[in-house]
This record gives structure tokens, C-alpha cells and sequence, in this order.
């Protein structure tokens, strides 16, 4: 059978037209991303605006290069704004530029075009970025500084881990934003924002940020329970660290997730105790970035598992 | 064949790392210094160069059957020789090298000339294919090790290449080796497809 262009195709219906399409979904993307932006820029200023500006612009020259040397369709390019964008909302808002220039350009030649480019990716570029970053540069990638006036200053989470004497900071200002951290994981109220977007518009889907949250929440639950720590335990957990922002932005991304709806809820509920574990038992004080590279590994395998039967086969007894 | 393409074949044609894919444990593991690849390369090829040329002379006597025992007993004999004599004259790369000395024992680059080479030609084109495969290890340790140095140290030889701050850790750390030696067996391939 041909399947030259200048053929009529021919298909049989339903003949669904959609107006969803890769540079919508992107676009969808890229508004539900504002509200975090500007949280990050409201919080940490200048410093945040060039660590942006610099993963932003260099993302997408990395990417429009790539598709040039491999002689790839010029398609997609918004993606890597979006990669871009979500590794400078984990990084440090003082993170030097060039740092964050090369973790932007390793997030999308090495995990994104080297692995096949877009689609074709194993681990969350953005995510890949980091740990990079992380591994690479250990001292300025955990230098915090407090939002506003720029001082020096423990994250909440290494707060509690390294039980330093620092006063942590309470519900409301974590809930807010107005804490250390990197730029734009601070902010829960702008995270919920543009996560509420998404799923209004159906561009994620609720099971894995509900899983994975869930997950966090019942498990900071019984061991804010065993510690006695109380009723604030768990929320605490919730709203600091970059767990919101790995939830909605992260842990959705449609290439490196599961496509099953049963597969979502284990990857959801695999990166919630993934998180709880290295955030109460591990040598890191958080542990997003690594859950969801971890459960990006074994998408392939719960996707394999969780295979939907196709209608009219009997269930075979393997 | 002709001695001079026995001896080039090992160098970019057959590059045993970059081309055949064979020893890449030793090339994930001690890269992370150019003195390390060096080092390295020169223990190899020391010890593929003494082996291969036994092995080709003994290849008549060598029964059939137990021939892999045999290879390994003369390939361990050599590699003890080097070992100790790494250990006498350069203790700090005998340090820095560490278990990897004893391990070229079981270098699948070194079996694997005896198995494919030595064992089937005379002395002098065995000798000359080791030296090519030696040579073009060292070749491919020594670039490996270039990459992995100047990014994640930023120094060439213990020099200061780049300023204190630059340099990026993940490169000397083992992620650095994969991405490396990825990126060039890449790049290898990518270069061969278009000569040919």
C-alpha cells in the first residue's frame, strides 16, 4: 500500500477533528507556568529574571541547533521553552548563568536530542538538567538565599532535616511562597494556579498529582503521628520543597509517564514514597528530582504491565 | 595482509575501544585522569605485547581444548610481572590504578587477540598487532580521559586548564565516564558511515 502525499487518504470514521494539537498543548503549557513565573520573579527579583532569561534563551538555541545538525523537521520548539523554563524553576535564583546555561543545554542536547529527541525521551529533560547541575556544582546548587532582601539562608526542608534551631517558617508563608528555595518551587498558591489550569483544560491527568500528593500526605501523616509532631506535619511536607511543582509540571509530562490509568496511579504513588523516603531517611533534604527520574526508568515496565486487554481476547494464563 | 595495515587496523579501523567495544570497563573506570589513561595504556600494551607474542609461539604446542586456560595462565603471569613492577617503580599510579592492574588479567581486548590473532599467525605480525591495539587503546583512554579531566577537574595533566570554579564534578563521577564514551562511540559511528 502507498501512502504517498498526493494521494487521496482515504480513512474510515469516526472522522474527529480536535483542536488539540502539539503547539496548543504547549501554549496551555507555557500560561499555566505564568503564575509560578511570576511568583519566582515577585520573590527573588533580578537574579531569578536572568536565571530564566539565560535557561529560556539557551534551551531554545541548543534546541533550534539540534534539529539543524541531526536535520530533523523544525517542529516542537516550544518544547524546549518549556524545558527551559522548568529547570530555571528548580534551580537557585543566585545560581551563576553560565551554570545555569550549561545544565539548559545539557537537559536538552544530552536527554532530550541524544536519546532521539522529542517523544523519544526517557527521563524529564528539565529533571535531568538538575541533577546535573546538582552533581556537578553540589555548593552553588544548595546556596539558598530568602526571597526579597537576598540573605543567605536554609530552605525549609533542610531546616527541619539538619534540625539547625532555625525557626520554620509557618503554613501560610510556605503556602505563599515567601520562603527560601529554588526560583519558582516557593510559591504553592502559584503552582495550585497553573496545575488547576491544566487539568481544567485536560492536559493532565488527576491521577498522577493526586497519587503522588496523596501519597505524601498519608505517609507524612503516620510519620508525623509516630514522631508526635502533629497536625501541621503533613501539609508541611506538602507545600515545602519542590513537591508541588514536580507533581503538576513534572511528573505529567506526557513523553516519560505512563499512558495506562493504572500505571499512572502506581507511578504516582511510587514517586510519593520515593519522596517520603529520601526526604525522612536519605543524606539529600529533598528528593523530587530523583523519585520522578527514578519512576521515568520504570515507565516502560508499568506501561508493559498495566496493558489494557484487547476487546474479545481471553485473558492468556502465562 | 601487509605488517603496516596489521599495525594501523588497531588505530581507528578496529580501534578495539571505540570500534570493537572491548574493554570498556577498564575505559569507564580509570578515565578520569589523563595519567590514569596513560598509565593504563602502557600497562596494556605491555602486557597484550608479551602475551600475544608467547601465545604465537607456543600456538603449535597449545592443545586445542584447554586453549582459554592456557591464554589465562600466561596473560596472569605477565600481568603479575607488570603489577609488581607498577608497584616497585610508579607506587602513585600503582595507587591511583588500583585494582585495574590485576583486573587487565581478565581484558577481553587482550583473550581476545590471543583468541583471534595470536593463536592462528606467526610471531613478528602478532607482535605488530599488538602494538597497533595497544597503541590505539591508549589512544582511546587518553581521549576519554582529555574530556573527562579538562570538564570535570579542569586541569590537562595536572595542569589548570580552566578557572577553580568551572569545572563540572559529574564529569571525574561515573555518569561522566558513560556520557563520554557514549558521546564518542556516537560520534565514531556517525564519522564511519560517512566514509563509507
Amino acid at each position: 500500500m502507498t501512502t504517498s502525499n498526493d494521494l487521496l487518504v482515504v480513512t474510515s470514521s469516526p472522522h474527529v477533528h480536535s483542536p488539540d494539537s502539539v503547539p496548543n498543548a504547549m501554549r496551555d503549557v507555557l500560561i499555566a507556568l505564568v503564575p509560578a513565573l511570576l511568583a519566582g520573579l515577585y520573590f527573588f527579583r533580578l537574579p531569578a529574571l536572568a536565571v530564566i532569561a539565560a535557561c529560556v534563551a539557551s534551551a531554545y538555541a541548543a534546541e533550534i541547533i539540534c534539529l539543524r545538525v541531526m536535520k530533523k523537521p523544525q517542529t516542537g520548539e516550544a518544547s524546549a521553552i518549556i524545558t527551559g523554563l522548568l529547570l530555571a524553576f528548580c534551580i537557585p535564583p543566585h545560581l551563576p548563568v553560565w551554570m545555569a546555561v550549561l545544565g539548559s543545554v545539557f537537559s536538552i542536547v544530552i536527554a532530550k536530542h541524544l536519546f532521539g529527541g522529542l517523544g523519544q525521551n526517557i527521563f524529564n529533560p528539565a529533571l535531568i538538567g538538575r541533577a546535573f547541575l546538582l552533581a556537578s556544582f553540589p555548593v552553588a546548587m544548595t546556596s539558598w538565599s530568602r526571597p526579597l532582601d537576598g540573605v543567605t539562608t536554609a530552605t525549609p526542608l533542610s531546616i527541619m532535616k539538619e534540625a539547625t534551631g532555625q525557626a520554620l517558617p509557618s503554613l501560610s508563608e510556605l503556602f505563599l511562597g515567601n520562603v527560601s528555595g529554588s526560583i519558582a518551587e516557593t510559591s504553592a498558591l502559584a503552582i495550585l494556579l497553573g496545575g488547576a489550569y491544566l487539568l481544567y483544560r485536560g492536559h493532565i491527568d488527576w491521577r498522577i498529582p493526586g497519587s503522588f500528593l496523596g501519597t505524601v500526605f498519608i505517609l507524612m501523616s503516620i510519620a508525623g503521628w509516630v514522631k508526635g509532631a502533629g497536625f501541621w506535619y503533613p501539609f508541611f511536607h506538602l507545600f515545602a520543597g519542590g513537591l508541588l511543582l514536580g507533581a503538576f509540571f513534572m511528573a505529567t509530562d506526557w513523553v516519560t509517564t505512563p499512558v495506562t490509568k493504572l500505571g499512572r496511579i502506581i507511578f504516582g504513588v511510587g514517586c510519593g514514597s520515593l519522596v517520603v523516603l529520601i526526604r525522612l531517611k536519605g543524606g539529600y533534604p529533598e528528593g523530587v528530582a530523583y523519585s520522578i527520574l527514578l519512576m521515568n526508568l520504570v515507565t516502560p515496565l508499568i506501561d508493559r504491565y498495566t496493558r489494557a486487554r484487547v476487546f474479545g481476547r481471553v485473558k492468556s494464563h502465562a | 595482509m601487509s605488517l603496516m595495515s596489521e599495525f594501523s587496523k588497531g588505530i581507528i579501523k578496529e580501534n578495539p575501544l571505540l570500534r570493537l567495544m572491548l574493554g570498556c570497563c577498564p575505559a569507564l573506570a580509570i578515565t578520569t585522569s589523563v595519567e590514569n589513561g596513560l598509565g593504563m595504556g602502557a600497562a596494556f600494551t605491555g602486557v597484550l605485547i608479551a602475551s600475544n607474542m608467547a601465545i604465537s609461539a607456543m600456538r603449535k604446542i597449545i592443545p586445542e581444548n584447554v586453549r582459554i586456560p592456557v591464554y589465562v595462565v600466561i596473560i596472569a603471569s605477565f600481568v603479575t610481572m607488570t603489577d609488581q613492577l607498577m608497584h616497585a617503580f610508579t607506587p602513585a599510579l600503582y595507587d591511583s590504578l588500583g585494582i585495574f592492574i590485576p583486573l587487565i588479567v581478565v581484558n577481553c581486548i587482550i583473550l581476545g587477540r590471543a583468541e583471534a590473532f595470536a593463536n592462528k599467525n606467526p610471531i613478528i605480525p602478532a607482535i605488530i598487532d599488538a602494538v597497533g591495539m595497544g597503541i590505539g587503546f591508549t589512544l582511546a583512554l587518553v581521549l576519554v580521559s582529555s574530556f573527562r579531566e579538562v570538564l570535570g577537574a579542569g586541569t590537562f595533566l595536572g595542569i589548570q586548564v580552566l578557572p577553580e570554579s568551572a569545572p563540572a564534578i559529574l564529569m571525574i563521577l561515573p555518569p561522566g565516564g558513560f556520557i563520554t564514551l557514549g558521546c564518542l562511540l556516537g560520534l565514531m559511528n556517525k564519522l564511519q558511515k560517512k566514509a563509507a
